[in-house]
């Protein structure tokens, strides 16, 4: 089993939304939908305020809601991977996954009714790549690898620094981490 | 009748096009890049950055851009707009064929015709106006990499006059400033050497929103590398919210603010005296010069408390000399700005940054020689001292005085030239006056990719093709290392758009001086000037970027004293030269004007997702951000009793009304003012995404305050009051 | 203050503003399910409880319903998919994690039995339709097989049938990610619902009055028990999280309160359980009037769930501009 993580400070992202450019055009998202966005998030008052910018999109959750939801088995895991997918020729169009996802990160895409999603651009990762919002960001603020490489970018970035995922009292296990 | 409407370019001319297929509806499957995928080198332009990239296609269908790994401009990776870059060549909006202004039946019209025809008309008018006034009547307003073919052009026909933008709406002053100071600009690329300071401070620049790329990259560099951001800005930019100080200015204070940094830096004896021993003169004057303005007087003036005024200034200079006071770059703000941007410069003179790390570095670039093409001849008269002469100082156009100076029938200028700059939206508060002086002129070519709204006001509409579809000339830009990039065609031209280096040279062919293009593909000009400096058009389209051997070093030397292009050689604290010209030799502070009862300053500010107005209607940047909407703070929103998503229209005092834009409620922003992404408010409605979206702030400028130095337009001194509208009202 | 804007502009359609994948299609087929268990189960009842001669229609009528009101059921299920070819995927695989599986292969388990239990009453309830099947060959055999096996038929129906009615509920419950669906008592509360429709049916099919009088009292304890069981849904929203809270508040006070409370249970509940307790014997029309409300209740039971459901989640973005915009892109 191997956990990809993407790990993006939000000390340094700017919420410029180049990720997202950056994701329809390499994976050929139709108009009008996202596999991610961004966030702004401003707490506090005039003028003691703070500010955080976060681009989300799928978590590729340890325990996927939307895998364990979905009656057809074409939500699944690719190879031995937490990168989560969704096969087209098995698809219902049922929507079970999109109701059981908590971070609302599915979407219905093909006209034909399958659903799509972030798919951690696997087939960037197989060649060794970085997802293509990861390799885009102009700021270098995301950071994308295996968690059970200690000495991964990602894995060293977690060790050193403080960090949240968005609601991880869901119990899905997500795999973006936003460092603080 | 008038001589010249404003005409939309009519729905039967644009011929309905539907958004290409490849952005809507393409299977998931295959995998993206599963096709056979080809790749050319391309620069940008998206914005005036001109970031290198590639461009790749899969099965001959354009797939995406991304950012060219050897280029200093971009580090590998472009910016939302660039990766978003694609859409300018697919926008089915675009300007498909030469446009002509016919009258018919007593109303005027737009007809497509024929390259030659429209050539043909425009040759026939420009020696008609040379008979009648004289050759030099022709003005040139340029923004973008195509205008000197027609600089060219129409220096060889003898009207040398030209002014970008880029000047008198936004450098000017800080170009101004520091070549008083340092005796050379800042440049652009900014030599900004943010990657390794241990303290920026940003006035106003609002880099993160701005997006100018490597400027992005290296400020989250030093944020990476723990660097303390200090951030002057009225409203709680995002830069503001990655800084260690937020210092929420009153709007137009800024002089003070630094004023007293210098103050501080000085009678502290935190400044780089070594620094200022060596390259600087006049300091012993603004030693005398600030005394007054200690943190407790600015206080008064820009709201913040003096402890702030003091901790800061100890930041810079317990960093110095790598701390860095952001030269900013849009500038044209309150009227005094090559002051403000004078004061910046001194400032970080007495912190010892310019040409140190972390502060300013020296650029270089590429000894490319020009193609051996005949030289135009030099004007007679200077152009600038018959139509600028109040700004000696300014070695450049100066736009908004180029319109003065051509409205009326007995005004200096006949006939415009205008390549890739929507004046109507550019210049502030100048719609009417770019209205009155098109009925006065004899001839407007607009050249542009885009139905925008200058072209509504055009005798020819010339059609360009987009950056993806072009040759253009060499990059060659100072820069930490010298670095050449090339732009070539990805794709044939769509429609009949062409670009700019044909269009010159056919006009010029048609004027009898075609000789002054001695060529017949841009292609061979690159070629030509590759092979003299070792590469060749060959390499450079496999490559797309070379870099080249620096000759001197990229900091000052310790120790070693510089001769700087100043009149005394030195760095001018005190400048001499604006002491010659009656100007203020030390930056002087002037409050600003204050919102009358029930108004808001009108600030305005870039938006990631889009360059001004130009890339509203690109509909992978549309989808980003469709609108703006204009920030109120919730105490003025809860006393005009409006809510996030509420329409309002903004209005200046002179009763001066936007088209409706929505409400976003926010704490980050000060309660006098309100704030507006520029750029939307488009009116040409050929522009189908981008029609009556959204407020323009150019056009509720009323209070245009003109630089004594610069003859730059200060855009930031008007006011609005803010008038409920009902959605579907005004659209 | 906290704002927190969605600063790229995203407006998935079925998801924002808010998730709305599934209308009235689900609503309809969760409230035939529930409708066909309850059928099945009183159909069972009258056979094992050897009340066949007090019950008449429930005995040998009933039964018959319940594979027609389910087939209703499953085409608007059916309809729902945005995949319609694919629809044979629910049965090449089981997805033990998924109730949405198991209540495929519920179904391919139940049809069988419904239809068992249909024949074992055909002769007596519907004669013309038994003769029919007689024709077909084979059919009078499987058809009086049925008729012997009649009890043990109902036996297995029991607890096949309380699955289908509970499925129907656990269908929503499973969804941790809405927080309004997140509750144990769901499951129990729509079999409930789905017996209490189902109970009303032979009144509205004009059964003797002595069967009418049954019904009645056993609806009145069922909507009794509905009513314990929303009350405790609602308890067990105020008791939860934030987003449970949050959910709970969309009919406490925010959009979905009046709709809730005016158009669910006040006409689909009490007033019906008030109409049986007091004057439907008296007034036949009384009687007629609180069986239709109490499917009307059961109905509306299932569309606002599905709705409020939709509308309770765990993020929450404010959207800047205006989506309507979007559609320039598309047009
Ligand atoms: N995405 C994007 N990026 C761009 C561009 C674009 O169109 N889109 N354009 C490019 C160009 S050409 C330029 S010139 C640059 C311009 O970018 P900058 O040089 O960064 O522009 P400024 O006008 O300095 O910055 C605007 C900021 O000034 C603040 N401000 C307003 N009034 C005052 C004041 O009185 N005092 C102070 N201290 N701050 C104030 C505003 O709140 C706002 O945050 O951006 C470049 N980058
Ligand atoms: N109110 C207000 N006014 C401002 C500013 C502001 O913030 N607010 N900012 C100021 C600043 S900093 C600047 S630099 C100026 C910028 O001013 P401009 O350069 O005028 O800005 P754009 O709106 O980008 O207009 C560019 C025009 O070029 C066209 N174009 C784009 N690509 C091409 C091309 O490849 N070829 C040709 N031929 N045309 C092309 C576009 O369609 C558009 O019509 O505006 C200044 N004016
Ligand atoms: S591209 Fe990077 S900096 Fe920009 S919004 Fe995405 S994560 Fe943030
Ligand atoms: S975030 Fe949602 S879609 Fe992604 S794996 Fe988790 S549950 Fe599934
Ligand atoms: S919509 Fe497709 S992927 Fe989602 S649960 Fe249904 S069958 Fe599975
Ligand atoms: S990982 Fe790939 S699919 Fe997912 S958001 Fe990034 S670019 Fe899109
Ligand atoms: S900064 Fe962005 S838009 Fe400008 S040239 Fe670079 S990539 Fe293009
Ligand atoms: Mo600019």
């Amino acid at each position: 089993m191997t956990t990809y993580a993407m790990v993006i400070d939000t000390r340094t992202c700017i919420g410029c939304g180049d990720c997202v450019v950056a994701c329809k055009n390499e994976n050929k998202v139709p108009a009008g939908l996202n596999r991610d966005w961004v966030v702004e998030a401003t707490r506090g008052e005039y003028p003691d305020l703070q500010t955080e910018f976060r681009s989300e999109r799928c978590n590729h959750c340890g325990h996927a809601t939307c895998v364990s939801s979905c009656p057809t088995g074409a939500s699944h895991y690719w190879k031995d991977t937490n990168i989560v997918l969704v096969a087209e020729e098995k698809c219902t169009g049922c929507k079970a996954c999109i109701a059981a996802c908590p971070y609302d990160a599915r979407l219905i895409m093909h006209p034909q009714g399958y659903v799509d999603k972030c798919t951690f651009c696997h087939h960037r990762v197989d060649q060794g790549l970085d997802p293509a919002c990861v390799s885009s960001c102009p700021t270098h603020c995301m950071h994308f690898g295996m968690l059970d490489d200690r000495d991964s970018n990602v894995s060293r970035l977690l060790r050193e620094r403080r960090h949240k995922v968005l609601l991880g009292e869901t119990g899905n296990d997500p795999h973006v981490y936003y460092l603080l | 009748m008038k001589r010249r409407e404003f005409l939309k370019i009519s729905a039967a001319l644009g011929a309905a096009g539907t958004m290409p297929t490849l952005l809507g509806g393409c299977a998931a499957k295959p995998l993206p890049g599963s096709g056979v995928v080809t790749t050319s080198p391309t620069i940008c332009n998206m914005c005036f950055w001109q970031c290198a990239g590639t461009l790749y296609q899969e099965d001959g269908r354009p797939w995406k851009v991304v950012g060219h790994p050897d280029d200093p401009h971009c580090d590998g990776r472009l910016c939302t707009r660039g990766t978003g870059g694609i859409g300018a060549y697919l926008d089915p909006d675009r300007l498909r064929q030469p446009l002509l202004r016919v009258g018919k039946g007593g109303d005027q019209q737009f007809r497509a015709v024929s390259w030659e025809e429209a050539f043909d008309h425009i040759a026939q008018r420009m020696q008609a106006i040379a008979e009648r006034h004289g050759k030099d009547r022709l003005a040139l307003f340029s923004h973008g990499d195509g205008g000197n073919h027609f600089h060219r052009m129409l220096q060889a026909f003898g009207s040398h006059a030209y002014a970008h933008p880029s000047f008198a709406q936004c450098r000017g002053p800080r170009a101004t400033a520091f070549a008083l100071t340092y005796g050379e600009s800042v440049g652009s690329p900014d030599r900004t050497d943010m990657g390794n300071s241990r303290c920026i401070v940003l006035i106003g620049s609002h880099i993160g929103e701005n997006l100018h790329n490597s400027q992005v990259q290296s400020l989250a560099r030093a944020l990476d590398n723990g660097a303390t951001l200090i951030t002057v800005d009225p409203r709680f930019s995002v830069a503001a919210s990655k800084s260690a100080h937020w210092l929420p200015i009153r709007p137009g204070t800024d002089i003070a603010l630094l004023l007293a940094w210098m103050n501080v830096l000085i009678n502290e004896r935190l400044y780089d005296q070594d620094y200022v021993a060596l390259h600087c003169n006049g300091f012993e004057q603004l030693v005398r010069h600030v005394q007054p303005f200690n943190p407790e007087w600015a206080y008064l003036e820009t709201g913040i408390e003096p402890a702030k005024i003091r901790e800061t200034a100890r930041a810079m200079a317990d960093a110095a000399p790598a701390a860095l006071v952001h030269p900013g770059r849009h500038v044209t703000w309150y009227g005094d700005d090559t002051q403000r941007c004078r004061a910046i410069a001194i400032l970080n003179a007495l912190l010892g940054s310019w040409g140190r790390p972390g502060g300013f570095y020296s650029q270089e670039k590429v000894d490319l020689p020009e193609y051996p093409a005949p030289k135009p001849d030099k004007p007679a008269t200077d152009w600038k001292a018959v139509l600028q002469p109040d700004f000696p100082l300014v070695g450049t156009g100066i736009s908004n005085r180029l319109v003065e100076r051509s409205v009326g029938a007995d005004a200096f200028f006949k006939g415009w030239f205008v390549y890739a700059t929507n004046l109507p939206m550019t210049l502030p508060g100048a719609r009417d006056q770019i209205a009155a002086a098109a009925q006065s002129l004899d001839l407007v070519v607009v050249v542009d990719t885009m139905p925008a709204e200058i072209t509504g006001f055009a005798d020819v509409v010339l059609p360009e093709c987009t950056y993806l579809e072009r040759f253009d000339e060499l990059r060659n830009k100072p820069e930490r290392t010298p670095t050449l990039a090339l732009r070539m065609p990805a794709f044939e031209p769509r429609y009949q758009s062409r670009p700019a280096w044909w269009m010159a040279k056919g006009i010029a062919d048609r004027l009898g001086l075609g000789h002054y293009f001695p060529w017949q593909d841009l292609s061979e000009v690159l070629d030509w000037q590759l092979r003299q400096v070792g590469s060749s058009l060959d390499e450079m389209q496999k490559k797309g970027v070379k870099r080249f051997p620096r000759k001197g070093p990229i900091y000052f030397e310790p120790g070693r004293p510089i001769r700087f292009k100043t009149p005394s050689g030195k760095i001018e604290l005190y400048s001499s030269l604006l002491a010659d010209n009656g100007q203020d030799p030390l930056p002087r502070y002037t409050p600003p004007d204050r919102p009358p009862e029930g108004f808001f300053h009108l600030n305005y500010g870039r938006a990631p997702a889009h360059t001004f107005g130009r890339t509203i209607n690109n509909p992978q940047l549309f989808e980003l951000m469709p609108e703006n909407a204009v920030w109120v703070h919730p105490s003025a929103a809860a006393r005009l009793d409006i809510a996030s998503g509420d329409y309002v229209a903004l209005e200046n005092p002179n009763g001066r009304r936007s088209n409706r834009v929505r409400v976003r409620v926010t704490e980050r922003i000060r309660p006098d003012s309100v704030f507006l992404v520029h750029g939307f408010g488009h009116t040409d409605g050929r522009q189908r995404l981008a029609r009556n979206v959204g407020a323009d702030d150019a056009d509720l400028m009323h209070n245009v305050k003109i630089d004594p130095i610069a003859g730059s337009t200060g855009m930031r001194a008007s006011f609005v009051t803010l008038k409920r509208v009902g959605k579907g009202e005004l659209t | 203050m906290i704002e927190e804007v969605l600063a790229t502009a995203r407006y998935n359609p079925k998801i924002d503003p808010t998730l709305g994948i599934w209308t009235w299609e689900i609503s309809f087929y969760l409230f035939m399910g529930g409708m066909a268990a309850g059928i099945m189960l009183f159909a069972a009842w009258a056979v094992l409880s050897r009340k066949g001669d007090q019950l008449v229609f429930a005995h040998s009528r009933f039964a018959l319903w319940a594979p027609v009101v389910l087939s209703l059921g499953m085409t608007t299920l059916f309809l729902d998919l945005e995949y319609k070819l694919h629809v044979f995927r629910f049965y090449t695989s089981l997805q033990a994690t998924s109730p949405m599986s198991w209540g495929a292969w519920v179904l391919v388990l139940i049809y069988p039995l419904m239809i068992g239990q249909a024949l074992s009453t055909l002769r007596q309830g519907y004669p013309m339709l038994a003769g029919l099947v007689n024709r077909v060959p084979g059919g009078g055999r499987v058809m009086r097989a049925c008729e012997a096996q009649r009890r043990m038929i109902a036996w297995l129906v029991i607890p096949l049938a309380v699955c289908l009615g509970i499925y129907t509920g656990v269908l929503l419950s499973a969804f941790g990610a809405r927080p309004f669906w997140n509750s144990g008592v769901l499951g129990l509360l729509f079999l409930i619902s789905g017996m209490s429709t189902a109970a009303v049916l032979p009144i509205l099919a004009g059964a003797n009055p002595p069967e009418r009088h049954f019904f009645e009292v056993v609806d009145i304890g069922l909507i009794t028990a509905e009513l314990v069981l929303i009350a405790l849904l609602l308890i067990n929203l105020a008791t939860g999280g934030a987003q449970h809270i949050q959910a709970l508040a969309l009919v406490t006070g925010g959009q979905y309160t009046v709709p809730f409370w005016l158009w669910f249970v006040l006409p689909g509940l009490l007033v019906p359980v008030v109409f049986e307790l007091v004057a439907a014997r008296r007034y036949r029309w009384l009687g007629l009037t609180a069986a239709a409300l109490v499917v009307y209740g059961g109905f509306m039971l299932r569309y606002l769930m599905v709705e409020i459901g939709q509308v309770s989640r765990w993020t929450d973005y404010a959207i800047q501009f205006d989506p309507q915009l979007l559609h320039r892109l598309v047009q």
